[in-house]
């Protein structure tokens, strides 16, 4: 006997993702979902942004990762609020994994709450955590193929930030062509062109997120 | 690695149908998977045999369907396949589309005894 199922496998992270965005926008929180390949610098995006809004808003930060506490212990020093989730080896943060970590933060003390995925461009991509935002960070030295290598992620995202732009004058990359092929699968996304080493770019990325606090 | 949540999360679905219509042993679970998630056959195939031991869906068959990227062009509306370093639009040469299809992932139906 067959039986017509048609339901969605990411069903369930999907229906804990509304949950989270439900529990977040009660409490005035905004989430931005940060993706990236490893070493691309979510780390040093979300810390040149703390720096950018110091005084501004009120900052949180989960970090996800596979093992370790490096760049948890990066961000604490800014002296923001931030969670540690290890993963244990999944490539990718899940709704349920953000649902727990909610519950140890005080979220009435956080305006703006940054998600820093696990450095991966596939499965990110896949699972919705309830977040407000998402983008994505690629930087020069990775090449401009990759939005043609990776159609998904670039296709999911809200922004995506080229980084690392110092680095311009000594690797090969086309950021026309490559703004171009972003534009062409994501029709909606902002690029911004900025560099955390030298703090070029910062700013325009730092508005136009508050412009996205304000407007939601 | 993402083929292991996707694995346990579809073996869900199959066990939570399967005892909704009092079944002991499923036969075939029917999978629809679009080509720009990047799920390996093999590998949801590997964690299944793995997962479900002990389970009524011990030993079923997994059948893929898998589904094309399917775009439209922006500019001049042409319908197309994108090809893996090509995605510009073979009719006017436009860079610029719609994702229609290619993002699908959900159990289409399981046969069961």
């Amino acid at each position: 006997m067959e039986i017509k199922v048609l339901k969605d496998i990411l069903g369930a992270n999907e229906q804990i993702a509304e949950r989270n965005r439900q529990l977040l926008d009660s409490k005035s929180v905004f989430a931005v979902n940060v993706m990236a390949s490893p070493g691309a610098g979510k780390t040093s995006l979300i810390l040149e942004t703390i720096k950018g809004l110091k005084g501004k808003t009120r900052i949180g930060v989960i970090e996800g990762d596979m093992s370790s506490s490096i760049d948890a212990e990066k961000v604490g020093k800014e002296g923001v609020p931030v969670i540690q989730i290890n993963t244990g080896g999944e490539c990718h943060l899940d709704a349920n994994m953000i649902h727990n970590a909610l519950g140890n933060l005080l979220l009435p003390d956080i305006e703006l709450l940054f998600i820093e995925n696990v450095g991966n461009l596939i499965c990110p991509a896949e699972f919705a955590l309830g977040e407000n935002k998402k983008i994505l960070i690629s930087s020069i030295p990775e090449g401009d193929d990759k939005p043609l290598k990776y159609p998904l992620m670039f296709h999911e995202v809200d922004a995506v930030i080229i980084n690392k732009i110092d680095l311009l004058p000594y690797v090969k990359f086309d950021t026309d062509a490559f703004a171009q092929s972003v534009k062409g699968i994501n029709k909606k996304v902002e690029i911004f062109p900025i560099s955390c080493t030298t703090g070029q770019g910062i700013q325009e990325w730092v508005s136009w997120l508050l412009t996205q606090m304000s407007r939601r | 690695m993402h083929e292991l949540a996707i694995t346990k999360s579809m073996l869900d679905i199959v066990l939570e149908e399967a005892e909704k219509a009092g079944s002991k042993e499923v036969g075939k679970i029917n999978l629809v998977i679009g080509e720009m998630t990047g799920f390996v056959a093999d590998s949801v195939q590997f964690y299944f045999d793995f997962l479900s031991k002990g389970t009524p869906a011990e030993g079923a068959t997994l059948s893929f369907t898998t589904v094309p990227i399917k775009a439209r062009c922006r500019s001049c509306g042409e319908p197309f396949e994108p090809k893996e370093l090509d995605w510009n639009c073979p009719n006017c040469g436009g860079n610029s589309l719609d994702i229609i299809s290619g993002k699908e992932l959900f159990v289409e139906s399981i046969e069961v005894e």
